[in-house]
């Protein structure tokens, strides 16, 4: 059918669907074009344009409008940036949040996965259901109930605290009254508390993935391993492991990039965008465009750089993938 | 063989103590949203936090539903605006996401495998980093202020995994009853409204749900693009409204779960097919 030279016998299925569908290879690209328009105009030309701008002294938003000049500063933005002590203090809050909340994601959502294909049938939907409470919530209003839960006065955790004895309350922490306790003042605590809750809403999706993975695995593999005398903590590595290794990689390859570049529940958890010290880059670039006075060339600056930590992040994550559909 | 069924009995006792730990860590701020969205003031300022509301009270959801958050503008409408751009988003990224998923399911094409790894690229640009190119855009276009640029924006955000979505369940509809169709004398047009369309509905719906998360659950872009208090949508009327110091509790919770509910519930309906489409072919069922 794909020669040009065809017998007689051969061009007797001209008409049939196959060969239609060869003759008009314009409707594919008709069918696309929409969504290349789209793609192009909402997605890759503001990638274009967030570069682009970080090449511009841009601090006043008639500019944006185009009714003012555009000064081209060269790499100035950058050198601002890169030789900022400020800088280096995001960078190091950015990557050791991302580093701690993945290492936390996949262990508790690898844990809750393996659990959940050990419980019985019953347990394992009551607790698959509650899981997925947590990743339905959206981020917005998930922040809202742990800063509620977080309340100086009369939020559950500042009960608790202050439900503990005096006297142990004391050795331990050096007071014993939680009430109008700052949880968010130090930069330490609300970091803890910001991957508290983020690991409690990105969890259920290892959790899930990570089953899903071990219900394609044979259990024969399993029992084999364990009435060879194998505990569960090296049927895991030697067994598990291996087998869903491609799955591990893309679950973290993804945690990684949505890690790094963490936004609404840092916003409301901080209030906004005035609590420096806890800044990471997504929230660093959004401050510095739109905090009056904005500073749009600085900001998408601290974007490119963003995007291009992703973009090795992200290289690994297409290759998997695509190794994956090759071998599938 | 008594002492092995006592060593299984406690494993179990234990597996299943762990599973409620779990569930009771993912649901607990759920259910304490909820509860205290029900409770008076006077309980949920109470020094000693019940468990459950003892007099369980609409007044909060009233207050919010009723009262003015500014002069003439209640939390309807910002429930109205959040449903207008969230159901805008959804049928333009659905028909869009339909003709691209039909293209790539169903024709080989020269440049397809590049397609599809570009949808797979682009839907890791990290978007935080395009708030101040497409705040410009907006600018430009002239659509600072106004619902249409956050449908515009949200478009572009949820159409390249309504794309992929979209082109499993599409593939999945037999060509030989499209065929069979042809053979009948049906044309293009007609196999794809009466044969492939009424089949890939119900995936349609699933990838629907998603982009209306999408768009529903969105701040950022909401926040920067938005300036008329009355055009906010609620992501934003909450940040403003409700997320400042010496925080009304009681409202917040009750807009909280009205903000929540429709979200958990379309969320439990899709759940299934996001992590095939996330996970993309890596767990094979």
């Amino acid at each position: 059918m794909t020669t040009l030279t065809e017998t007689p016998e051969t061009s007797a299925a001209r008409e049939t669907p196959a060969r239609r569908r060869r003759r008009v290879d314009r409707l594919p690209y008709l069918l696309l074009l929409p969504c290349l328009v789209i793609i192009g105009v909402l997605l890759l030309w503001p990638l274009g344009q967030v570069v682009a701008m970080s090449f511009y002294r841009l601090n006043n938003v008639r500019q944006l409008r185009g009714d003012r000049e555009w000064p081209w500063v060269g790499l100035a933005n950058y050198v601002e940036i890169l030789g900022d002590p400020f800088f280096r203090t995001v960078l190091r809050n950015t990557v050791l949040f991302a580093a701690a909340n993945v290492l936390l994601t996949m262990v508790l959502g690898t844990l809750v996965g393996l659990l959940l294909n050990r419980l019985g049938r019953k347990m394992a939907a009551f607790v698959a259901s509650c899981v997925m409470l947590a990743w339905a919530t959206p981020a917005l209003t998930g922040t809202i109930v742990w800063k509620w839960i977080f309340d100086d006065t009369s939020g559950l955790v500042t009960w608790l605290f202050n439900a503990l004895p005096d006297g142990l309350s004391q050795s331990l922490f050096g007071h014993s009254d939680w009430t109008g306790y700052g949880w968010f003042n130090s930069p330490l605590l609300f970091f803890s508390i910001l991957t508290l809750v983020v690991v409690w809403h990105s969890f259920p999706f290892i959790a899930v993935s990570v089953l899903a993975g071990l219900k394609s695995v044979p259990s024969e593999l399993h029992e084999a391993a364990r009435v060879d005398g194998a505990g569960p903590w090296k049927v895991f590595w030697k067994v598990t492991f291996p087998l869903l290794r491609p799955v591990f990689g893309i679950l973290i390859v993804l945690s990684t990039i949505w890690d790094f570049k963490v936004f609404t529940q840092q916003f409301v958890l901080a209030g906004g965008t005035q609590d420096r010290p806890t800044f990471m880059l997504s929230i660093y670039s959004y401050a510095e465009a739109f905090s009056p006075p904005p500073k749009y060339g600085l900001g998408a600056s601290i974007a490119v750089i963003l995007t291009l930590i992703l973009l090795v992040v992200t290289g690994l994550y297409v290759r998997m993938v695509l190794k994956q559909e090759e071998d599938a | 063989m008594t002492r092995r069924a006592a060593g299984a009995g406690v494993k179990r006792l234990a597996l299943n103590g762990a599973g409620l730990l779990v569930a009771l860590f993912a649901a607990f701020p759920v259910y304490w949203m909820i509860a205290t969205s029900l409770k008076p003031s006077s309980e949920i300022f109470s020094s000693t936090p019940r468990p459950m509301p003892a007099e369980p009270t609409l007044e909060h959801y009233r207050q919010i539903l009723t009262g003015n958050l500014i002069p003439g503008v209640t939390f309807a409408d910002f429930f109205l605006n959040s449903a207008i751009v969230a159901v805008s988003t959804v049928l333009l990224s659905g028909l869009v996401a339909l003709l691209a998923a039909t293209a790539v399911a169903r024709f080989r094409f020269t440049l397809r495998t590049s397609f599809l790894i570009m949808l797979l690229v682009v839907q890791m640009i990290p978007l935080e980093a395009l708030v101040i190119p497409l705040f410009l855009m907006i600018q430009r276009l002239g659509l600072y202020n106004t619902l249409p640029s956050l449908i515009l924006t949200y478009l572009g955000f949820s159409l390249p995994f309504a794309v992929w979505m979209l082109r499993g369940f599409v593939a999945a509809v037999p060509r030989e009853l499209e065929e069979a169709a042809a053979i009948d004398g049906a044309n293009r047009a007609q196999i794809f409204r009466r044969i492939l369309f009424p089949l890939v509905a119900p995936g349609l719906v699933a990838t629907s749900i998603f982009s209306f998360i999408t768009a529903w659950n969105e701040l950022i872009f909401a926040l920067t693009f938005i300036n008329d208090q009355e055009r906010y949508t609620l992501p934003v009327a909450m940040t403003f409204f409700f997320g400042r110091d010496d925080t009304a509790w009681g409202p917040v919770m009750a807009a909280s779960t009205l903000f929540t509910l429709p979200v958990i519930v379309f969320f439990l309906l899709v759940q299934r097919r996001m992590v095939s489409g996330l996970v993309a072919g890596a767990v094979k069922g």
